[in-house]
């Protein structure tokens, strides 16, 4: 449909194109920090770095009104419930970054209590590698995430689920660690 | 009088052994003599703080002859001298007396003894896994227990894209 007369101040787009440009260049982060890349997330939003140049400045500690998790940080099995409760709790629509080795893969801590990436339980849009990242990379991380966002919209939950299948690594297979330490014939230290 | 003298004097002949070093002074205690001893180093002694209450697992240790070594670290905060008492309990089922009624400090650290290796305290008003999860069934700082958990770490619901 042809539009004729319209001033130059006026310009044509559709709602999705805008709603997701909104959407991009205002982020409001939860900050689920619990460890030391929660210090380099508070460096990022201080004066130096600036998140407020990005638009995704807003901290809230409620996840009723974020739209942006940062999980930056190590988290413990004690933890992982609260995190998911957390996820569930955020309206939709709603991303993720993963900062920081530990919450990608579980880093170092390689131990009975740590999980092994936060991406095994919930979902994540963007990772942000590095121990602990500095400021300008997860500056980075959250441009690309823009990115994402400007391009993928605004598809809720079940729309993903028609267009996509879940994805993320495979369920944990409780064996895969016997089958290691056969492996590394380790298997006469346990019971 | 130090409290090796003291301890050397009201228990002659309950199998105490002494060590010393630099400024540790140490005691082996057996298991059920420790209820006397500490109450005697509590109020004879002085110790009325009580600092730490830790273990060793010495599985597969060549020359040990118990499995678990249970630490208790005192302190006598009027003249500072601190001493270590030391004993021992064995498989199955480590237990050893609380010592909650002597110094309150022991509630916490003989749940975190009891959460990492699995020695019960007996009169212990409150014993629950302070560290861990409570669904949690192993004790992991055993020395029988794999560096990296069995699979205990992975054993959540996942919540995918679609369900969130």
């Amino acid at each position: 449909m042809a539009v004729k007369d319209i001033p130059d101040n006026i310009f044509m787009t559709t709602l999705d194109a805008a709603a997701n440009w909104s959407r991009a260049n205002s982020l409001w982060p939860m900050p689920f920090a619990t460890a030391c890349c929660g210090i380099e997330l508070m460096a990022t939003a201080s004066s130096r770095f600036d998140l407020s140049r990005f638009g995704a400045e807003v901290m809230r500690f409620s996840p009723r009104q974020c739209d942006l998790m940062i999980v930056a940080g190590r988290v413990a099995m004690k933890m992982l419930p609260v995190l998911q409760r957390i996820w569930l709790q955020m309206p939709e629509p709603k991303w993720c970054i993963s900062m920081g080795a530990c919450a990608c893969t579980g880093g170092v801590f390689d131990t009975y209590a740590v999980v092994q990436g936060v991406d095994r339980f919930i979902p994540v849009d963007m990772y942000v590698p590095g121990c602990p990242p500095r400021p300008e990379q997860l500056i980075a991380g959250i441009i690309a995430l823009q990115d994402k966002v400007i391009k993928t919209g605004t598809i809720n939950g079940r729309e993903f689920a028609k267009r996509t299948l879940p994805t993320g690594p495979a369920p944990f297979d409780a064996d895969e660690l016997i089958r290691i330490r056969e492996g590394n014939e380790l298997l006469p230290v346990l019971n | 009088m130090s409290h090796q003298e003291l301890l050397q004097t009201r228990f002659p002949a309950a199998g105490l052994v002494f060590s010393d070093f630099r400024d540790n002074h140490r005691v082996h205690v057996p298991k059920e003599r420790l209820v006397e001893v500490l109450t005697c180093l509590k109020t004879e002694g002085g110790f009325d703080m009580l600092v730490d209450i830790t273990a060793v697992d010495y599985l597969e240790y060549e020359n040990a002859d118990d499995r678990f070594g249970v630490v208790y670290v005192l302190l006598n905060t009027s003249t500072g001298e601190r001493t270590i008492v030391k004993t021992f309990v064995n498989d199955p089922d480590p237990t050893l007396p609380s010592m909650y009624p002597l110094w309150k400090s022991a509630d916490w650290t003989e749940r975190e003894v009891y959460d990492m290796y699995g020695i019960k305290f007996e009169g212990h008003p409150d014993l629950r896994r302070i560290l861990m999860p409570d669904e949690f069934t192993a004790f992991p700082l055993r020395k029988d227990y794999p560096l990296k958990g069995r699979g205990e770490r992975h054993n959540f619901p996942v919540i995918t894209r679609s369900e969130s």
